[in-house]
């Protein structure tokens, strides 16, 4: 018999210890295993959620511990569902949202397509164009806004010698008309690997067969990319939009670093917004009810889309 | 080389292969940049045209490690002779340096923070793992699917409270109050993970162990653990590169004694203006260990991104 650790750690152990151990049932292990986990969950990531609805409800503010805190009620909900710039902020949010992922599943699929074709040393290219993916995004915020820079920066330098625009007359992140696409340019950098990684597993996952048969059939290659690649990818590329659309929902480390919200508040998205009114105002209550409609939003929203998702799996 | 009629032709390949090459170096340029600009002089880093030929320097690195001082033409004089590279690169722009920054620990506490919080993420996701994998627990799929539902969360949105929690607690700004929070964050990510990975191995291996007279514990740490260590290890990796990159939490819970790189990097400001060479040699040092990660765990890579929901 070999002499592993656990062994001499089952011999050392106490016959008593031993016989309690042995006598465990698999549903004592069972709930052993998984409380630690449902534990800290519920502490960190659902205590929190109560708290905030609760806190939602008053008009307390972090920053005055001794201030009397009062119950408002629905207050803070009526008043964020008025609020102009609450509103403002959740169009920056829905265009940023709606063009990263227009471009990211254009571009995302169009390459998984080409990469797909075969063509000798894909793998490589393929790793070379996943690495921004899991860079942090607030470093490479930080790092794009140099590259931003008019005249020194590389982007402004790039666009002017292909355009002969002047690279000093557009400032990407300062203007109001730019500074929204400066946003999407990047998060789109950084993210259309991500989708196309996915379309890819999806085109990877047709049998060769299918086109075979259409082969026979004499169906152009124009039919078989629309009656068979098309809607076999689909709940892949759907998967994909959910991921992204959850992410850039949340969006906040990137655009903090990029523009700040700024110019003015042009590019505040909602996150941004929402630390803003917790953090630097202070507005703890009222925040608070921000973020639980903002938690709301995601949450249905996912649902609804999950369902339809799941139709078109059925299909 | 099969001629199935499904493969495409010569000429087609040829072509998305340029596509395709022609993305990659526009994707790869911007990090080429940060790389290039990590060894440049301050000057050179903010010439017009953008230099792309220029003469390498260590100044960024230098500005990066030290804090610097500025002295007077007589002070400098007075000195002895500099007796390395980094004095002599610093008193070429008439300063001395006079410690080290705190970049290094800030390095050090993402590293902390990133083991500690990847190690209780693995430890604890393993064991849930396991249990839903192997066990019938009752409501398996609502509890997976709450420990999914906590990612949808904004961390703004969480951070109020936690902020109020920890404050109370004594946790505001600790490496402890940090490692569990990247806990509770990655766990939902080991557990969907590493049950993708345990439900792959059969069963039978374990029914085996356990009528040679194993435990349950015996088994799962005999058998179980050692064919799942590759999935264990991705898994792994996943969790400390999200804990590395984390920047909203970090922003809000830390401002000293456990503040990481992410938020630390971008204050970086050199005398007169901000200092880019040492941002990018920062960004250097903190990006290049995940993209060599990337580059190692690419077959995982999918798995990992999409919560094990797609599988190659």
């Amino acid at each position: 018999m070999t002499d592993t650790p656990i062994d001499k750690a089952a011999r050392a152990t106490p016959r008593r210890v031993a016989r309690v151990i042995k006598g465990v049932s698999d549903r004592t292990i069972a709930w052993i295993f998984v409380a630690p986990t449902i534990f800290l969950l519920l502490a960190i990531n659902i205590f929190p959620l109560i708290w905030t609805i609760n806190l939602s409800l008053t008009n307390y503010r972090a920053n005055r511990v001794n201030r009397e805190v009062d119950y408002i009620g629905l207050r803070n909900y009526e008043r964020i569902l008025t609020d102009t710039d609450i509103w403002l902020s959740m169009q920056a949010t829905a265009h940023f949202l709606v063009w990263t992922i227009v471009l990211q599943v254009l571009i995302g699929f169009t390459l998984a397509w080409l990469i797909n074709r075969k063509f000798k040393g894909n793998d490589l290219w393929t790793t070379i164009i996943v690495l921004p993916m899991m860079l942090s995004p607030a470093v490479v915020g930080n790092f794009w806004t140099f590259l931003y820079q008019p005249q020194i920066g590389l982007f402004n330098y790039v666009v002017s010698f292909f355009s002969g625009v002047d690279p000093s007359s557009f400032e990407m992140l300062g203007s109001v008309t730019l500074a929204p696409w400066s946003i999407v340019i990047v998060d789109t950098w950084m993210w259309t690997p991500f989708v196309m990684l996915i379309c890819l597993a999806g085109l990877r996952s047709i049998p060769d067969y299918i086109y075979e048969a259409a082969e026979i059939d004499r169906a152009s290659k124009w039919r078989q990319f629309w009656t068979i690649t098309v809607p076999m990818v689909l709940p892949f590329l759907m998967l994909a939009v959910l991921f992204r659309g959850i992410e850039n929902f949340k969006m906040f480390d990137l655009v903090v670093q990029l523009t700040g919200g700024g110019p003015g508040s042009i590019t505040e998205l909602a996150s941004i917004n929402l630390k803003r009114e917790a953090f630097e105002k202070w507005r703890t209550g009222y925040s608070s009810a921000f973020a639980i409609i903002l938690f709301v939003t995601v949450f249905g929203l996912a649902s609804i889309y999950v369902k339809a998702l799941n139709k078109v799996k059925e299909r | 080389m099969s001629t199935s009629v499904t493969d495409p032709s010569s000429s087609q390949k040829w072509i998305a292969g340029t596509l395709v090459i022609a993305y990659a170096l526009i994707t790869i340029a911007p990090l080429i940049w940060i790389f290039m600009t990590g060894f440049k002089t301050p000057p050179d880093s903010i010439s017009y045209p953008p230099k792309v030929v220029f003469e390498p320097s260590l100044e960024g690195y230098v500005n990066l490690f030290t804090t610097r001082t500025r002295l007077s033409e007589a002070e400098l004089q007075a000195l002895p002779a500099p007796d390395n590279f980094a004095d002599e690169i610093v008193r070429n722009r008439g300063m001395v340096i006079v410690g080290p920054s705190r970049f290094g620990e800030r390095f050090l506490n993402s590293v902390i923070i990133g083991f500690g919080s990847t190690f209780l993420s693995i430890f604890l996701g393993t064991l849930a793992a396991y249990a839903f994998s192997r066990f019938k627990i009752p409501f398996t799929d609502d509890l997976m699917f709450f420990i999914l539902s906590t990612r949808m969360m904004p961390p703004i949105a969480v951070a109020i409270p936690i902020f109020l929690m920890y404050r109370e607690l004594g946790l505001s700004d600790t490496h402890l109050g940090m490692i569990l929070l990247y806990t509770a964050v990655n766990i939902s990510l080991a557990v969907w993970l590493l049950k993708g990975f345990i439900d792959e191995i059969p069963r039978e291996y374990e029914e085996a162990a356990l009528i040679d007279g194993y435990t349950r514990f015996q088994a799962f740490y005999k058998v179980v653990l050692p064919q799942a260590a590759t999935g264990i290890a991705s898994t792994a990796i996943f969790c400390l590169i999200f804990a590395w990159n984390e920047y909203a939490f970090a922003v809000l819970l830390t401002s000293g004694t456990a503040q990481t790189a992410p938020p630390f990097i971008p204050t970086i400001i050199g005398i007169g203006g901000l200092d880019w060479p040492a941002v990018a040699a920062g960004a250097t040092v903190f990006l290049l260990p995940v993209m060599i990660f990337t580059i190692m765990l690419r077959k995982h890579l999918l798995r990992g991104i999409t919560f094990g929901a797609v599988r190659k």
